[in-house]
């Protein structure tokens, strides 16, 4: 095979009247490690979809290896070469590594023999790239990051030559997401070509050679990653210039709001997720709660929300203790100044069916400003509504919208602005940024800084450390459902690093 | 990922989609009747005209109707909370027995229009109360709904044959049915509604059911988008998981929201037996319960879409009676067959046709599919 690995020539695709990929040119040299940056709706998944055949474009040509490939199907593209580890894994949880990696693939109606084939080649794949995973493992057993590379140990195994990976890093701790990039030069050691679609600029100044960046479904640029500078992709991705650090001054902490002690959370099977947790937030800080994915946090906010029973332990908000154990209700909170931005606004903070003005009053719908008698004050409630999309620039600002068809970042914003606009004491926010654009994350940033300046409580969990570092005025370190430590703003991403990955033993609490 | 279809206008939704639909239905419904051995046309005219020929047969259709109204918004109602009431026929049973229960005590002593209101909350009570046991074994055992009331159908139909038989029957009849109500528990019929819109009526039981279950529709549209428990309901059924979130607490929505479909669908047993028959028969519900998941399905939940829909499926149980007395090749089975294929088509078929229409809306007229979904992360 000649020529580049990929070529994409006038790739054009339109849903309705959006057109999401226009004019896309696109040449991925073979054996490199080839970015794509840009915000979310800029057109990234979908390009890479039209690539792995869910999609078809309208308009244009994908060459591979400088042939022209028709690929109308996923399989299409598989046999062309590609292989795609999505961000969400495609992975059957109860089924073991080897089961899952011969899934669609099997060759035979009886699978004593492609299991048996499977796993010689899994050797194979573990000595030339380093891939070790227990191939009789249970997926749902194996830590996020070995998922992962279950996933790429799929596409290698089905032969593809170039791989995709879309969004990889959000789920790994800093540890893990450096062994992913080792093993993704690695693979770029032994020929293969890699696409990396992520929206983290760091990501792409560690691990790529060149880096395209799309805006708005357009392709904007493309450089050698050595040539550039992170400032130079923030802007090329906006469209404007960014301020890519959060500008605050000191706190000055007040009285305590929020009092958590001994707080225990096990989930349905029983399995302890929160383990005899304590720690204050005080009015007019920002108290961060750093981790990878999975290590509690979730069920600490949650059970602190009301959304979740806890075992034991105690819970004060304003001095008043809250039935964390009992029947803790997400309203009387509501009522009692906890307002609450879930990690999850697709299924938990918003209703994506709903209006956005629907959403608009979500939890606070039995307040009386909302409502005649039995009936609800639509007038009073769409005037709220637009109200709140002017306040917090919520694009298109149409409060009859369907809330699903509102970008990540702007669905986001609606659900901040209905628990901000409240004026609640204490704000505890989950993954406030995940999935949401460079512009909106700036802009939420600064509305977490205005909560805390105005003397509000903030409790924040992230996945993201740098979001952690940068807002918090305290970070605490959780991991197995213990917090193993305390740090000020200053920490160093090592050092909290080491404490999210439970290197480090837990200090004296 | 988005979707690569984007959402229909919503004319196109609630109404274009229907028809093809329909359309679909009684083209395969026709080549059925062609393999019987008759005109499809001839069977169509019949049919048409045995429903709507004249003011006799509208009055016909519309008093079916007035029953699937009923039921069908009992569906509906439970749809919006993301529950499934399959029991509108055991609780339709069950609440004739509320409405014989008063009829049977005040027909000698109160004029219509107090005995009326008084049947009207003992046939939604009993509805409620026959859907409030399924619903608490789902709010606090976890029961799953649709078992519960389909066993619940079954239930209520033994223990009406045995109140038939063994209770209500006046002794000495034979026939397992209430005595008849005197004039205090008889409903007036509309004759006078369509006649005043110039169409001869004979004697036809369309009655002031009729108007109830308007009424009714009209409630359930406000209860649904206009009250603080209709959002809660929807909410609820969307997502649990907001609805926790939001407050609203779980097993309060299952209760509330099947006890108003059970008191829905009670209300049917209002339009047969005061209405009409003036006594209560064994199984004069006749599967209404039943039809009342075909007329929410293809009412799209809405009640402005299922009373069309109940009108339609009345015509098809009018003019099919019609269709089965005049064509010898036709018989009742027949029109269940193309009953059955209306279901089919509107209602489990549903979305068959709608990327087709869909792809076809978009390339005529892109602007009329508004803003495409661009959802979640990295769309």
């Amino acid at each position: 095979m000649a020529g580049p690995a990929i070529e994409l020539i006038g790739i054009n695709k339109s849903f309705g009247t959006v057109r999401a990929n226009r004019d896309i040119n696109l040449e991925v040299e073979r054996g490199t490690i080839h970015g794509i940056i840009g915000e979310n709706g800029a057109g990234k998944s979908t390009l890479m979809s039209i690539l792995y055949g869910f999609y078809q474009a309208d308009s244009g040509e994908i060459r591979i290896g400088g042939k022209t490939a028709s690929i109308r199907t996923p399989n299409d593209a598989i046999a062309g070469g590609i292989g795609m580890v999505h961000q969400h894994f495609m992975l059957v949880e109860n089924f073991t590594v080897v089961e899952n990696i011969i899934l669609g693939a099997e060759g035979e109606p009886l699978l004593k023999r492609s299991i048996g084939k499977a796993r010689s080649e899994l050797q194979r794949l573990e000595r030339e790239y380093g891939l070790d995973v227990d191939p009789d493992a249970v997926i749902e057993d194996l830590a996020v990051g070995l998922q992962q590379r279950v996933e790429i140990l799929k596409a290698l195994y089905r032969g593809a030559e170039i791989l995709i990976l879309d969004e990889p890093t959000g789920v790994l701790t800093p540890a893990e997401a450096d062994h992913l990039f080792r093993i993704l030069r690695m693979l770029k050691d032994q020929g293969k070509t890699v696409v990396l679609i992520t929206h983290k600029l760091r990501e792409i100044m560690a691990v790529t050679d060149t880096v395209s960046v799309m805006r708005q479904g357009t392709m904007v640029a493309t450089r050698r990653t050595a040539e550039t500078t992170v400032e130079e992709l923030a802007e090329l991705m906006v469209g404007r210039r960014v301020l890519l650090h959060v500008e605050k001054g000191k706190a000055s902490p007040g009285p305590v709001k929020l009092a958590v002690s001994g707080l225990t959370v096990r989930d349905q099977r029983g399995v302890v997720m929160v383990d005899n947790v304590s720690f204050e937030v005080r009015a007019g800080e920002i108290v961060g709660i750093a981790g990878v994915a999975g290590n509690g946090q979730s069920e600490l906010i949650e059970a602190i929300a009301g959304t979740r029973r806890a075992q034991s332990g105690a819970v004060m908000l304003d001095g008043k203790a809250i039935d964390v154990t009992g029947h803790a209700d997400p309203g009387d909170l509501r009522d009692r100044g906890l307002a609450h931005v879930p990690e999850d606004r697709h299924h938990v903070g918003l209703v994506l069916a709903f209006e956005e003005a629907e959403n608009s009053i979500l939890g606070y719908h039995d307040k009386p400003q909302f409502l005649k008698g039995p009936l609800l004050d639509v007038e009073a409630i769409h005037a709220d509504a637009r109200d709140k999309i002017e306040k917090y620039d919520i694009r298109p600002p149409n409060d009859r919208l369907r809330t699903a068809n509102f970008s990540g970042g702007n669905q986001q914003k609606i659900v901040l602005a209905r628990e901000m606009e409240q004026d609640p004491g204490v704000l505890v926010v989950g993954q406030p940024t995940r999935g949401v654009d460079v512009g909106a994350i700036e802009f939420i940033h600064k509305r977490l800084i205005a909560m805390r300046d105005a003397g509000k409580a903030v409790l924040l969990i992230s996945v993201e450390l740098d979001e952690i570092r940068s807002l918090s005025d305290r970070i605490l370190v959780m991991f197995a459902g213990r917090v193993v430590g305390e740090r000020g703003p200053e920490a160093s991403e090592g050092e909290l690093g080491l404490l999210m990955a439970g290197v480090v033993k837990q200090e004296a609490a | 990922m988005s979707t690569p279809f984007a959402k229909l206008p919503r004319w196109a939704d609630y109404g274009l989609i229907p028809v093809v639909n329909l359309v679909v239905a009684f083209l395969v419904a026709g080549v059925v009747v062609l393999l019987v051995g008759e005109n499809p046309l001839d069977a169509a005219g019949i049919l048409v005209k045995g429903a709507f020929g004249s003011g006799q047969n509208i009055a016909y259709t519309l008093f079916y109707a007035t029953n699937f109204i009923f039921t069908g918004l009992a569906v509906a109602v439970a749809f919006h909370c993301g529950l499934f009431n399959i029991g509108g026929e055991g609780q339709a049973y069950i609440a004739g027995l509320g409405v014989v229960v008063v009829c049977l005590s005040f027909d000698a002593v109160l004029p219509w229009w107090l005995t009326f209101p008084l049947a009207i909350l003992a046939a939604a009570a009993m509805g409620a109360l026959w859907a409030l046991i399924p619903a608490y074994l789902q709010a606090k055992r976890g029961s799953h709904i649709v078992i519960t009331t389909i066993m619940f159908n079954f239930i209520a139909a033994s223990v009406m044959v045995y109140l038939l038989v063994d209770v209500l029957k006046p002794a000495g009849s034979m026939a397992p049915q209430t005595r008849d109500f005197l004039e205090g528990a008889q409903l007036p019929k509309l004759k006078w509604m369509l006649e005043a819109l110039g169409l001869s009526v004979r004697s036809a039981p369309l009655n002031l059911s009729f108007l109830l279950a308007l009424v009714m529709a009209f409630l359930v549209w406000v209860l649904i988008w206009r009250t603080r428990l209709g959002y809660e309901m929807r909410t609820y059924g969307f997502s649990p998981k907001a609805a926790r979130y939001a407050g609203i607490s779980e097993s309060r929505m299952i209760i509330v929201t099947m006890m108003i479909s059970g008191g829905l669908a009670g209300m049917m047993a209002m339009n047969p037996i005061m209405g009409d028959q003036h006594h209560m028969t064994l199984d004069f519900v006749a599967g209404a319960g039943f039809v009342g998941i075909a007329v929410a399905l293809m009412g799209r939940s809405h009640p402005f879409g299922i009373v069309p829909a109940a009108i339609l499926f009345g015509a098809l149980y009018q003019g099919g009676a019609e269709l089965a007395f005049e064509m010898p090749n036709i018989s009742r089975d027949m029109i269940v067959i193309i009953q059955g294929l209306v279901i089919l088509f509107a209602g489990a078929l549903e979305h068959m046709f709608r990327p087709a229409v869909q792809t076809l809306f978009a390339s005529i007229s892109p602007r009329s599919m508004g803003v495409p979904a661009a959802k979640g992360e990295g769309a």
